[in-house]
């Protein structure tokens, strides 16, 4: 059938062009002069001269702005543009492809019913550079070999290959293997299964007096990987100090050994701390707690970082569409979505990049642009999150995905009944991400890129809207009795959990593909996006089926739970996997790791830093304007943060709405009253580097104080845990690792502050092509939610009106440390802040974060564009500290405020003034600069 | 009796619930009725008294925002909806509606006596930064033709969030008509009310004119970028905690709903 490629190409100045222009420059293209896009559209079918002019007027152009071009392939040699090279950019084959689809279906609508399948690219046409250089372009920003294929002068497409499917299973002889083939063969099938791991396959399988099939084996290693059973986090770690060989224990604050991470000190804590609003915590898709008397609310984070640094859109874009299911998961509907970002420098040398990494640069704009294209898309606001840098995140960036969502009370059902149908809702299921979790448990390597590519996939939000809509309706309407989301694993993970207790019949024939040709065990593990599994009466499948239909959602019934205990899986008439429940839930032998605790630790203490008077200002001025400091609004303005119109506190607040909000305050529509959900969070990498324990303290610290900042109430907020870890196989690895969790565990004692939820991705190392491991700085996120009781008395950190006083509240450190404590007085402070909020006494208030007192000021400053006058020791300006913030009160207030914080450290430190200058002792710095610098970050 | 308003529900809209939000409390009677739902039965359309098109991202945006879901409006509700216009009930097309009505050729729409077919020679392109974007703004409501900006004093200060915000217009376009028509419904302004003149952000977009919204000759049918029914609330002011609270969007669907009931 012919093959037509249409040129669609704007009649004025693309905005794309420019973009693109100055990333590769700062990509060291500095020779490129032009660089001009055009979308490529392939249609193929059977169509005349005349369907081929109006399909470009009526669905390939915009007759107002642009014109196209079509040729039926193989396309004439062209005359070369002048000075120009042509790259032209298609996607791989069975690359989720939303645009091609929309094509087919949108031709159909319009008669054209010889349009047989679509496809789309791009094409470059790039003046100033040689065909080499175009090839590296196209290599560091064009395209990515891991979705897409490129090609200096005119591309043709690759739809997948139209063959049947054989649906042979392999037989994977294990019983008679030695220790090292074994340990071959899990490499060999990138199982990432240790010995002891794949004994226990051996054994079982001796047991059942067979071999295992490849579906059986794959089944076994996705249920077993670190990312969906967490081994580390329940290993049994064997607590102690090697150094110089002589092995000292027990170690102060430890036992000898700990059994289970997650059991000794972060469940332990929740279950500590009891908290009687806490509904679910651990056990489902998400921690869930109490609203209201009508709602719950529930929120997950989640992170997706391999993925991400190898294809950074797509990774980031499927690691929002996961986390948003995770919440369909436990049936609410998703209204808030918060992400935390930490890369590489920006402005890296891209010389010194290590072979198969993607640039720092070229990673945070992929990343940036898959949250927005998800987020958006899916109309779920982004209310709140951080952007961070660092060298140690540039080969292993790290993106945290988190959600929230609200649900009626009492409608999450999480038990399938025998005789339920097993129902997959969604999109299809094609080679996506096959392998993804095992891949995210695995040390990346220069070749990680092309081996695993197939681990990344481009997300489609809009068939997961359509689960929206279909779940949320089927919950009311209790058509299901247990849901949970695809995610690492695919099928073999959802349905295995569902049917862990009573077991299911599954027959592979029966799931939908999006091109056909798969094996068995490919579409047993695909890792396809836009799928939930629910479990469905039969009298309730039809009430399913027309919801479905309105939504334009696929429903495909796939087998029956059976109460027989065993996990069934067929390929029409052939048994691929018959496993006992047992074996494959509980059979995983318990991790046995070491742990080095490092009882001396960097130096605790050092001098706070002289800085003269002439010095704070262009101290201030620089820290104002730091990576990690500065404005991240050209990220957060392409991000929705208005849709459902739900937003109170939104992430940047104040006159100009340019200042930093500390954390966002959402009313979910639908609620009665006027309670709102506080989102904050808490991370800090620098004192990860330094000490873990305090690091944990810190961020926990931080999370809770930005909540309390905005209105939350001190007692009624929740946490969850996300650990980015290097290798835990490394004792000193673990140790730290160890020491967090414990750090954390004395926090959330220490608040009251429970955990819900919480999620590890550890190996975040990278063996570079110089051979030496490139680790990220450890590094834990806390994320808080928290309850505000009348949004209405939100508070936002810009100053409001001149001659209100400036009082800082909290045990201020005089003394800098490498991580500052957390003063023992901070949960009454932040009490006594609460009571001064919900008396209505404060007018605003913002914490002490990164670039101390000072930068606190700048920022309050800059938020009102009003003036300061500060009367604190200069020297102290810049101390990091915890439990501290700023908070102005009316003149009227002051007696009434300080009688709430008696007995608790309150200080008057300053004055808010007309004149818009910040006055630290005899130092004077313009509002005006301090604005110029917090919105122009230095960072190239 | 309250004004019974169909909020269409396409595949990806995203700001259907906001809007009802919005519709109820200035008064109507709101539904979400799915596409899907609609084509079942067309007839429903003519039950009601007013007619929304939301927020969203129909189809994904795939091949220029509203232009999928206009071809689902020209293919499958033609003659319903400019029944519907023609009857003058109230329409209001926001964001991605917005891009729809004037894809499928419904705005800015042609005079009754007029019979030339409706030709797309105006568009919504991509904003002049090249990218979305998400930020309150302020909007001069100018013309005293559309029934949903009639009488309103005050400017309307309310978020936009959208890629492809930015209205031009083929050379085949008569803009002076266009304006003699009292077409141009919104402006973006500044908070004083001047003209946006094209500056950046205060036009988000680059639209030609700073045109904000638009309405068809007869003034019954509006469409607009930004998201009235995001700001209905005082607390969903970005500076309410600094005690302001003008520019509520409430008022422009109090316009819409009013009129509906006297039709």
């Amino acid at each position: 059938m012919p093959i037509y490629k249409f040129t669609v190409r704007f009649n004025f100045q693309d905005p794309r062009s420019s973009a693109l222009l100055r990333e590769a420059r700062a990509l060291g293209f500095d020779a490129l002069q032009r660089i001009m896009v055009q979308d490529l559209y392939f249609i193929e079918g059977q169509l005349a001269q005349d369907d081929l002019q109006q399909l470009t007027l009526k669905l390939l152009t915009d007759p107002v702005t642009q014109s196209a071009a079509w040729t039926e392939l193989p396309a004439p040699l062209s005359a070369p543009e002048v000075d120009a090279v042509i790259l032209e950019v298609a996607l791989r084959p069975g690359v989720t492809d939303p645009v091609a689809e929309q094509i087919v279906r949108a031709a159909h609508e319009l008669g054209f019913d010889g349009v047989h399948r679509a496809a789309t690219g791009s094409r470059f046409q790039v003046e100033g550079l040689k065909v080499e250089q175009v090839e590296s372009l196209a290599k560091a920003l064009l395209a990515n070999a891991v979705i897409q294929h490129w090609k200096i002068g005119s591309i043709e497409p690759s739809f997948p290959e139209e063959v049947e499917s054989s649906g042979t299973v392999e037989i994977i002889s294990i019983r008679g293997l030695s220790d090292a083939e074994l340990l071959a063969l899990s490499k060999e099938r990138r199982a990432a299964l240790d010995l002891a791991e794949m004994q226990a396959v051996q054994n079982y399988f001796i047991k059942e007096q067979r071999d295992p099939t490849d579906v059986e084996f794959e089944t076994i290693a996705q249920t077993w990987s670190e990312h969906c059973v967490h081994k580390t986090f329940k290993a049994k770690i064997e607590i102690g100090n090697w150094v110089n060989g002589n092995h000292q224990s027990p170690i102060t604050n430890y036992p000898a050994t700990i059994d289970s991470l997650i059991r000794t000190y972060l469940k332990s804590a929740t279950d500590k701390i009891n908290a009687p609003w806490v509904i679910s915590a651990f056990v489902d898709n998400a921690g869930i707690i109490d609203f209201d008397d009508e709602f719950e609310i529930s929120f997950k984070a989640e992170t997706h970082n391999h993925p991400s640094a190898v294809e950074p859109f797509g990774g980031a874009n499927t690691g929002v569409g996961g986390v948003i299911r995770d919440i369909l998961g436990v049936s609410a509907k998703p209204i808030a979505n918060t992400d935390v970002l930490c890369f590489g420098p920006q402005n890296l040398d891209p010389k010194s990049l290590p072979e198969g990494v993607l640039h720092p640069r070229r990673i945070q704009s992929g990343v940036v642009a898959g949250v927005q294209d998800y987020g958006n898309k899916i109309g779920i606001p982004t209310v709140n999150g951080a952007i961070l840098y660092d060298e140690g995140y540039t080969a292993n960036p790290l993106v945290f995905c988190g959600c929230v969502g609200i649900a009626p009370k009492g409608l999450h059902r999480k038990t399938p009944q025998v005789g339920d149908r097993v129902i997959v809702l969604g999109g299809r299921t094609g080679r996506d991400g096959l392998r993804g979790a095992t891949f995210s448990s695995m040390t990346m390597d220069a070749q990680t890129g092309e081996v695993s590519g197939a681990s990344v996939q481009i997300g489609d939000p809009i068939t997961e809207k359509g689960l929206i809509d279909v779940i949320v309706r089927a919950r009311d309407l209790r058509l299901y009795n247990d849901i949970t989301d695809c995610g690492a694993g695919g099928l073999s993970s959802a349905v295995g959990e569902m049917a862990s207790t009573i077991g299911c019949d599954v027959d592979l024939t029966s799931v939908r593909l999006k091109y056909p040709g798969l094996a068995p065990w490919e579409i047993w593990l695909s890792e396809a996006q836009e799928r939930m599994v629910l479990a469905v009466a039969p009298e309730n499948v039809d009430a399913l089926q027309k919801l479905c239909d309105t939504f334009d959602t696929e429903l495909t019934d796939i087998g029956e739970f059976t109460g027989k205990g065993r996990l069934i899986v067929c390929y029409g008439k052939t048994v691929v996997v018959d496993m006992d429940n047992e074996f494959l839930h509980d059979g995983i032998p318990q991790r046995q790791l070491k742990a080095e605790i490092r009882e001396q630790r960097i130096e605790n203490s050092k001098e706070a830093p002289q800085i003269s008077n002439d010095l704070i200002s262009n101290h201030l001025l620089s820290l104002l304007s730091s990576p990690n400091i500065a404005s991240k609004a050209s990220v957060i303005r392409i991000y929705d943060h208005e849709v459902q119109g739900g937003t109170v506190v939104k992430p940047l607040t104040g006159i100009e709405a340019d200042a930093p909000s500390d954390a966002a305050v959402i009313k979910p529509i639908g609620t009665k009253g006027t309670k709102g959900i506080v989102l904050s969070n808490g991370i800090n990498p620098e004192y990860g580097k330094r000490d873990a324990y305090k690091m944990a303290w810190s961020v926990m610290d931080e999370a809770i104080r930005n909540a309390v900042a905005v209105g939350a109430d001190p007692q009624r907020i929740a946490v969850l845990d996300n650990f980015c870890w290097g290798d835990p196989l490394r004792p000193e690895t673990l140790g730290s690792l160890v020491e967090a969790c414990r750090g954390c565990q004395d926090a959330a004692l220490f608040y009251g502050a429970p955990f819900i939820s919480g999620k590890d991705s550890l190996n975040n190392e990278y063996l570079g092509a110089d051979g030496l491991r490139h680790s990220i700085p450890p590094t834990l996120l806390i994320s808080a939610i928290g309850i505000v009781d009348d949004v209405n008395q939100s508070i936002t950190m810009d100053l409001k009106e001149a001659g209100n006083i400036i009082y800082l509240v909290g045990d201020f450190a005089t003394a800098q440390r490498s991580v500052p404590d957390v003063p023992t007085i901070t949960p009454q402070v932040y009490q006594a802040l609460h009571q001064a909020i919900t008396s209505g006494l404060v007018r605003s208030a913002h914490d002490l974060s990164e670039g101390g007192l000072a930068v606190t000021a700048a920022e309050m400053c800059i938020g009102g564009r009003l003036g300061m006058q500060l009367n604190i020791e200069a020297s102290t300006l810049f101390n990091e500290v915890n439990g501290c913030l700023l908070i102005e009160i009316t003149p009227a207030n002051v007696s009434a405020f300080e009688k709430q914080f008696a007995d608790l450290p309150l200080q008057k430190v300053g004055e808010v003034i007309t004149n818009p200058t910040l006055k630290i002792s005899n130092v004077e710095i313009a509002v005006a600069e301090l604005v110029h610098a917090f919105n122009n970050p230095d960072i190239l | 009796m309250k004004p019974k308003a169909l909020v269409l529900q396409a595949h990806g809209s995203n700001r259907d619930f906001d809007v009802m939000d919005a519709l109820t409390l200035a008064g109507a009677d709101a539904t979400g009725i799915p596409l899907n739902e609609l084509r079942m039965d067309k007839t429903l359309l003519s039950d009601f008294n007013l007619l929304v098109v939301p927020g969203g991202f129909s189809y994904a945006d795939a091949l220029g925002a509203g232009k999928l879901l206009a071809l689902d409006l020209a293919s499958y509700f033609a003659d319903e909806i400019s029944a519907f216009v023609e009857s003058d009930k109230p329409v209001i097309g926001i964001c991605n509606g917005f891009q729809a009505l004037v894809k499928s050729g419904i705005l800015p729409g042609k005079k009754k006596e007029e019979k030339r077919k409706n030709e797309s020679d105006v568009t919504l392109t991509f904003n002049a930064e090249g990218h979305f974007e998400c930020r309150w703004v302020d909007l001069a409501p100018v013309s005293q033709t559309c029934i949903w900006t009639q009488g309103l004093e005050e400017n309307i200060i309310c978020p936009i969030a959208h890629g492809e915000g930015n209205f031009q217009i083929s050379e085949l376009f008569s803009l002076s008509a266009f304006i003699e028509q009292d077409q141009i419904a919104l402006t973006y302004v500044y908070t004083n009310g001047v003209p946006a003149n094209g500056h950046y952000p205060t036009n988000p977009n680059g639209s030609l004119l700073d045109i904000a919204g638009i309405c068809n000759p007869q003034g019954n049918v509006l469409g607009l970028m930004p998201h009235p029914e995001n700001h209905i609330y005082q607390w969903q002011h970005p500076r309410h905690t600094r005690g302001e609270t003008e520019g509520s969007g409430l008022k422009l669907f109090e316009n819409g709903v009013k009129y509906a009931s006297q039709i």
